[in-house]
């Protein structure tokens, strides 16, 4: 993909000041002192009275907006608002799974973007956010399905996103405790290189440490209650910590959108729904790829621990209870021992679930809104941890100057009610 | 010596049935009712396991669920089971196991040297390194995940059978300890329906580690336990399930279980019975008497073999009849470990209390003293010796203030330290429910905190910190019969108490960590590996919320979930950041409480019983005649019927050519078919379809689309008036119940004033569509329906008989030709078909599949849902503009077509594609760009939708015939605008195909066929 704007990896780190640099030396270093002088990652700054930028929600998205105001844009007088822990939304929940493989070109543009700068982005924070490409693998199980991921290859093929057509044969070599003839027999696939996995809580953590050496204020529990509106135009947000004063303010809040949105008297073409996960136990590595199921609503990868990540689709109701209901995972658990026998004797460790923001088109809403220098970057949905760099990204130049980047501009909110929507959700059901 | 740990006597095992079992390659013996943990200890067996990180020897350490040690492979091949706790496998005979995580052995693992660079590795050291060369972090990462993991996969299918069951109840009771005993009697005497669900092979809970000292009703308390459940076995309302871990704890009172059926007998040894059961249970009351957790003390080199809970040390002397050390250390802070002390030096034991109080006192201590043990107050544990086990360990006295050490170490040499740091009530299960915790300063425990709660459940015993005998009883029985009685059973009056021997015990110490000298590891989570200066570093480094310091040092995200860990970690960060213990916060509690087969959840579902596969009562013909099948949604659809060698391609343009010849014939019973009725069900089609239908006559068929809210094209069909208010409405294969599901959602959600049947009748109906120009003559001599096409029109229905069966016949097409859909009900489905099959070889029948069905759909320009359009095209996109009514005053997707880029011009559309060279089939899929030359990146135009060889069509160059020529159907920008246009197809090897674009109807377009 062209990559407009950043050159990755061009700015180095000497120029972490404030920081000193993680690496094996200082690992070695700080271990002759027992680890006691490790610096915080973050400072737990107060709030200041005024800010030139807000952003509320301290998750991926948000701290990866901060992160590049400042980085990019030398706005350093930014503050995240958190009203929890960082990187404890949807960010700390997901399955971690980065591919941008879309169907079509907008989302094409914009996680091919985010994958660009997944590639270095362990080497831009200064933190291993452990970005592994190690290959996502999207079965056909169906002449549909063929059908499907035939137009899906094509379709990256010409976007010039990474797609290659893999056959049963090659599959099971890929992944050997596959079951070919299942019940939905395996018919091929379609596998992106360049995608793979990530850890998530590094991600929030790394764009955490390095927004903060820059100057951001990141400020945990502190929740935003209200939006101070004069006129047509921002002017701050009522906190659980008091008024602050704020130039422009991001909304980057998720599965809480809704709720934003109605404190600045706005309606989001978005629904809330739980959306779960679960993990085996720890096992010693039998599958080295992601691998993904439409037809079956199931997708599976193992971690660097050693856990088989599973998950499958949303819950159909609305909710922002962050637990769903057990036949979610039925239904997920079933077409996975069918379709990896072994799996049947492995154990289910841990479920949970987060709660994920849908819009009508199930792209996400990158936008202006009807408020002057308020601005939304949310409905990320069930899908949207791949997007953060590129997601924070774009969103940070589309604050700094006012005016929406091009790769976020499809994305306007405008498109709910020209009808332009970025529909990926006809070609899969599954949208990871 | 074999089991030279065991005991002469004593224990609740059968010394009358020796088992043998192999263990890492060598054979030991143990008996029945040991677990593999008690009979390892049984043969001085150390060192069970090797450590997550740091692959530190580990041995034994509880005597349950909370084991964080302890982790084997159990078996081999198909039937393994990684990650296997020895504490709670019960023995059989020949079982084998063995020690994962380590090589070449257990006793001696190169990984240690994990253990030597352990400095080097603190918490998130990972998040720190590995990052240069960039390059490299793939290859770090391999060694990484090969290091990391814990048990090996089988490698084999699993042979075992599971079951999966829903049942119901009154009054639940989780656990079957002297609280969750109670409750289960005081229910059951009400008659109520009770389940009384516990872990382990038998209930009885703690008391099954008593001596028979413990009262309760005035006996031992074992046969309290045994009388109860006798009586309890005896009520018919109760069913008492063991081996039964309640895991979940959902909504609307809705539990899982994992009933543990065949387990305990060995691989292949359970005859027809499953191996597990997953148990869904509908409870209107819980009752949860779940019990508490021993806390350990986190002292230094508290991970070494022989450092062992106190209260699993007793369970191992007066359960399983073995005595983990000859020479003991039982260091406390409370007056529960002096049991294990007391019991231990009757056996013969030396042992030695070291207690964190100042001159601790109260009964227990009393007859401890009385038993000759040494006392050592206001001492704690300050090192230990002993990398394969406790060899020797060194006492201090502690300070006041509870961090200083006093006075000169002490050493003493040991074979076990069994230690005891205060109890954690197992309150997962009420937090699950969505109950909140509460502090408890007294008892310093989290218990739940009381108040309406969102699930219906009420808490007693230990896990509501409720810890003397009596207490748990009268709880229980309270609770009980409360329960009952809100199930609508009893009067909620608790019976008669139930005396027991009381032991008072006296306040504890809260001793959170034990001060050492120098940086000795201290480890507060034994399964991660998780340790004080992992707390101490997180919070260095801001990681304060309990959540980051969870996630940065790993605790509690074993396969244990921190059962022993959670509380400990908490306690030392509040420490470190100078807050109380509630103020840090507790993490969530996530189901299940113990790890789950997925074989279990999956239960009898799975193989042939996996979705069913849905067929056609024409299957045998099908599959007698040849028929190549593809999966179409559940169904197998045959999808051409090859004659002799012949590929699909020969095939089918076999098919298509001969249905335009003469007769052609496909089983289209897989269509959904919905039955719709009620005075409103003119009104609701109205909403539902974008056409006019209140005017449709009775007898008459019309095709409709249905769109989403968008005004997208969501699915299609054919749907018939059969009377007034009866219509007979099909559609796709695929879509059959997501239509189905619509129609519902509308009318309960929307339109609930109307007054609409829907009904399913897909299975219901058999049916054979036969269309071509011999089809009227074939089915002249099988019905008594008149066929001329004045009295049976295009788009009709009639009913009457065929082949001496009931028959509903539609005349639609699909394919362009004169066309029949004959249904009959399903039991005569096959008659038909074999009727149909015979009389129409003298009409030159052709039996096609669904390709060749796509292919004579094509020629003609039908579009298929889902693949001719994709949730981004409206009717007027694909060419049906004709389809949308402007009179219609409103119907679903309407007003989405105002929406100005659905109104816009240009929008993709469906157009038809014919390749400069007729006889390459373009990739559906491949996009349309319009140069000769494409270098992605580039905009697309469009792309290729359907593509065929068809023997039907002619295309512009005047080529068509036997082999065939190629067509297309394409979604292209402003499609409509391009006809004549000529474009390129960029293919993914780097080809380029011209295409000319033409009108997506190849073949009879004025459609003079179809009325022939
Ligand atoms: C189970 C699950 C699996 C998933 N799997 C994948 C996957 O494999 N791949 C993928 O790409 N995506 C996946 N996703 C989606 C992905 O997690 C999200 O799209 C993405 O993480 C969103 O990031 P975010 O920063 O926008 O939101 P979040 O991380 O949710 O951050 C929003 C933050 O806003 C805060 N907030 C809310 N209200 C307020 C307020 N009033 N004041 C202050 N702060 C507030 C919240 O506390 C939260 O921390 C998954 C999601 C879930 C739940």
């Amino acid at each position: 993909m062209p990559n407009p704007g950043l050159t990755p990896g061009s700015m180095f780190l000497s120029e972490y000041a404030m920081k000193s640099k993680y690496s094996i030396f200082s690992l070695l270093r700080n271990s002759l002192s027992y680890h006691q002088n490790w610096e915080r990652k973050w400072r737990s700054p107060d709030p200041k009275p005024a800010y030139d930028v807000i952003i509320i929600g301290g998750g991926g998205h948000g701290l990866a907006t901060a992160y590049y105001l400042a980085r990019q844009h030398g706005i350093t007088n930014v503050a995240v608002l958190e009203k929890s822990w960082l990187g404890g939304g949807n960010t700390g929940r997901n399955t971690t799974i980065v591919r941008s493989n879309y169907l079509l070109n907008e989302s094409a543009a914009m996680y091919d973007h985010a994958i660009d700068l997944w590639e270095n982005l362990s080497q831009e924070l200064n933190y291993n956010v452990m970005f592994s490409p190690r290959g996502v693998l999207h079965l056909a199980h169906n002449v549909h399905d063929m059908q499907e991921i035939g137009r899906r290859g094509n379709s990256n093929y010409i976007n010039d996103v990474d797609a290659e057509f893999i056959t049963p044969d090659q599959i099971k070599t890929m992944v050997p405790i596959i079951n070919l003839n299942c019940r939905y027999p395996v018919m091929g696939g379609v596998l992106q290189r360049r995608g793979g996995t990530a850890r998530h809580d590094a991600v929030a953590w790394g764009y955490a440490r390095a927004a903060d050496s820059l100057g951001v204020d990141i400020i945990q529990n502190c929740e935003v209650t209200g939006f101070d509106i004069k006129k047509g135009v921002i002017k701050g947000v009522k906190t659980n910590r008091g008024v602050i004063k704020a130039g422009k303010v991001g909304v980057v809040t998720a599965g809480h959108s809704g709720v934003l949105a109605d404190m600045a008297g706005m309606r989001l073409p978005i629904e809330s729904t739980p959306l779960q996960a679960f993990v085996s136990e720890p096992l010693k590595p039998i599958i080295d790829i992601v691998v993904m199921s439409n037809t079956i609503h199931a997708y599976v990868s193992q971690s660097d621990k050693g856990e088989l990540v599973f998950g499958g689709s949303s819950d159909p109701y609305v909710s922002y209870s962050q637990r769903g209901a057990f036949n979610q995972l039925e239904h997920v658990v079933g077409p996975l021992v069918e379709l990896y026998p072994i799996f049947s004797r492995l154990r289910m460790m841990r479920q949970w679930g987060g709660t994920v923001d849908v819009t009508l088109d199930r792209s996400p809403i990158v936008s202006k809104s009807p408020v002057k220098n308020l601005f939304f970057n949310v409905g990320w949905g069930t899908g949207g941890f791949k997007a953060t760099p590129g997601s924070g990204h774009v969103f940070a130049a589309s604050l700094a100057s006012g005016e929406m980047h091009p790769i976020a501009a499809p994305f306007s909110i405008d498109r709910h009610y020209t009808g332009a929507l970025i529909d990926e959700a006809a070609a899969a059901a599954v949208a990871h | 010596m074999s089991q030279s740990r065991r005991l002469v006597k004593g224990g609740r095992i059968d010394r009358d049935k020796p088992l043998s079992f192999v263990f890492n390659g060598k054979t030991y013996q143990g008996y029945e009712g040991d677990t593999l943990a008690s009979a390892l200890i049984a043969n001085d067996v150390r060192v069970v396991a090797r450590s997550f990180k740091y692959h530190r020897p580990r041995g034994v350490f509880s005597a349950g669920s909370d084991e964080p040690n302890a982790i084997v492979q159990l078996e081999e091949g198909a039937a393994t089971q990684p990650d296997t706790l020895a504490t709670c496998i019960e023995l059989y005979d020949n079982l084998s196991a063995t020690s994962q995580n380590c090589w070449p052995s257990v006793e001696f693992d190169i990984n240690e040297i994990n253990s030597v660079f352990m400095r080097l590795m603190p918490a998130g050291f990972y998040y720190k390194t590995f990052m240069w060369p960039a390059k490299l972090w793939m290859w770090y990462e391999g060694i990484i995940r090969k290091a990391a993991g814990m048990g090996l996969a089988p490698k084999h299918p699993d042979p075992d059978r599971y079951e999966a069951i829903h049942t119901h109840c009154d009054v639940l009771v989780v656990g079957g300890g002297p609280a969750g005993l109670a409750a289960a009697l005081a229910a059951g005497r009400t008659g109520a329906r009770v389940i009384l669900a516990d872990a382990q092979c038998e209930p009885g809970g703690d008391l099954l580690a008593e001596t028979d000292e413990l009262e309760i009703a005035g006996e031992a308390a074992s046969n309290w336990v045994s009388k109860t459940l006798a009586e309890l076995r005896d009520m018919p309302e109760v069913r008492i399930l063991e081996r039964t871990t309640i895991t979940g704890y959902y909504d609307y009172n809705w539990l899982t279980a994992l009933q543990k059926v065949t387990d305990h007998m060995g691989p292949d040894k359970g005859g027809n019975l499953p191996r597990q059961r997953f148990i869904k249970i509908r409870a209107r009351q819980v009752v949860l008497a779940t019990g508490a957790i021993e806390r350990p003390l986190v002292f230094a080199e508290n991970d070494r073999p022989g450092v062992m809970m106190a209260s699993a040390v007793r369970t191992y002397i007066n359960r399983y009849g073995v005595l983990p050390g000859r020479s003991m250390v039982v260091f406390t802070n409370n007056d529960t470990a002096y049991q294990t002390a007391i019991d231990a030096v009757r056996l013969g034991a030396q042992v030695t209390v070291v207690d964190a109080r100042p001159a601790p006192q109260g009964d227990v201590v009393t007859r401890a003293e009385a038993l000759g043990i040494q006392i050592m107050d206001r001492s704690v544990i300050t090192n230990l010796h002993g990398r394969m086990g406790v060899k020797c360990v060194t006492v201090q006295h502690l300070g006041e203030d509870g961090t200083t050490l006093l006075g000169k170490p002490i050493p003493f040499s040991c074979d076990l330290v069994a230690m005891s740091g205060g109890w954690n009530p197992t309150v997962h299960l009420f937090s699950q429910s969505g109950g909140k915790l509460r502090w408890d300063d007294d008892k310093t425990m989290f218990v739940p905190l009381a108040g309406p709660a969102i699930n219906p459940s009420r808490s007693v015993g230990c896990c509501n910190g409720t810890m003397d005998l009596p207490g748990c009883l009268a709880e229980g029985l309270a609770a009980g019969s409360k329960a009952a009685k809100d199930a609508g059973f009893g009067t909620g009056r608790a019976p008669k108490a139930i005396k027991a021997t009381a032991r008072p015990e006296a306040p504890l110490r809260p001793l959170w960590e034990v001060s050492c000298h120098g940086h000795k590891s201290r480890f507060h989570d034994f399964q991660n590996d998780s340790k004080v200066s992992d707390l101490e570093l997180a919070s260095l480094e801001g990681m304060v919320s309990v959540e980051h310091t969870k996630r940065y040092t790993a605790t509690g995200m074993g396969t244990d979930q921190g059962k022993t860990s959670n509380v400990n970690a908490l306690a030392i960060m509040a420490r470190i950041q100078g807050r109380e213990i509630p103020a840090v916060g507790t993490t969530t509690f996530r189901p299940p409480y113990t790890p789950v087969s997925f074989g279990a959840i999956t239960g009898q579902d799975r193989r042939e019983l996996f979705e069913q596969v849905r067929t056609t009562a024409m299957q045998p013909w099908h599959v007698a005649n040849g028929a190549v099948f593809e999966d179409v949604g559940d169904w197998k659809r045959p999808r051409y019927f090859p004659q002799g060698s012949e590929d699909m391609h020969a095939a089918v343009l076999r098919e298509c050519k001969a249905t335009r010849d003469s007769v052609g014939i496909v089983d289209a019973s897989t269509l959904g078919k919905i039955d719709i009725q009620g005075p409103d069900a003119a009104k609701f089609l109205e909403m539902i379809y974008t056409n006019a239908w209140a005017k449709l006559g009775v007898g008459r068929c019309r095709y409709g689309v249905m769109l989403s809210e968008h005004g997208m094209i969501f699915d299609d069909g054919v749907t018939t008036r059969l009377s007034d208010n009866h219509y007979h409405m099909t559609t796709t294969t695929g879509g059959a119940a997501r239509v189905m599901g619509w129609l519902e959602e509308w009318l309960q959600t929307e339109w609930p004033e109307m007054e609409v049947y829907c009904t399913s009748v897909t299975e219901q109906w058999s049916v054979a569509s036969i269309s071509g120009p011999k089809a009227r003559d074939l089915l002249a001599g099988l019905t008594d329906i008149d066929l001329d096409p004045e009295a049976f029109p295009f788009m009709a229905v009639r009913e009457g008989s065929f082949a001496g069966v009931p028959a509903r016949i539609f005349r639609i097409s699909f394919t362009g030709e004169v066309a029949y859909e004959i249904n009959v009900p399903t039991c005569y489905g096959l008659h038909m078909w074999e009727t149909l099959m015979e009389h129409g070889k003298a009409h030159d029948i052709c039996v096609y599949g669904t390709e060749t069905l796509h292919v004579l759909r094509a020629e003609k320009g039908f579009i298929i849902v889902g693949q001719d359009t994709d949730g981004t095209c409206t009717p007027m996109d694909v060419g049906m503009d004709w389809i949308v009514s402007k009179k219609k005053a409103d119907f679903i997707g309407k007003r989405s077509f105002t929406r100005s880029d659905t109104a816009r011009e240009g929008r993709k559309q469906l157009v038809g594609l014919f390749t400069d060279d007729p006889s390459f089939v373009l990739p559906e899929g491949a996009h349309i760009v319009d140069t000769a030359t494409p270098k992605p990146p580039l905009r697309a135009l469009g792309h290729v939708t359907s593509s065929y060889m068809s023997p039907n069509v002619t295309g512009p160059d005047g080529v068509n015939g036997d082999k065939g020529r190629s067509i297309a159907m394409a979604l292209l920008q402003d499609g409509r605008n391009r006809m004549g246009d000529t474009l390129y197809v960029a293919l993914m090897d780097g080809r380029v195909k011209t295409v000319t674009v033409t009108d997506p109807v190849f073949f009879d377009k004025e459609g003079e066929r179809t009325h022939g």
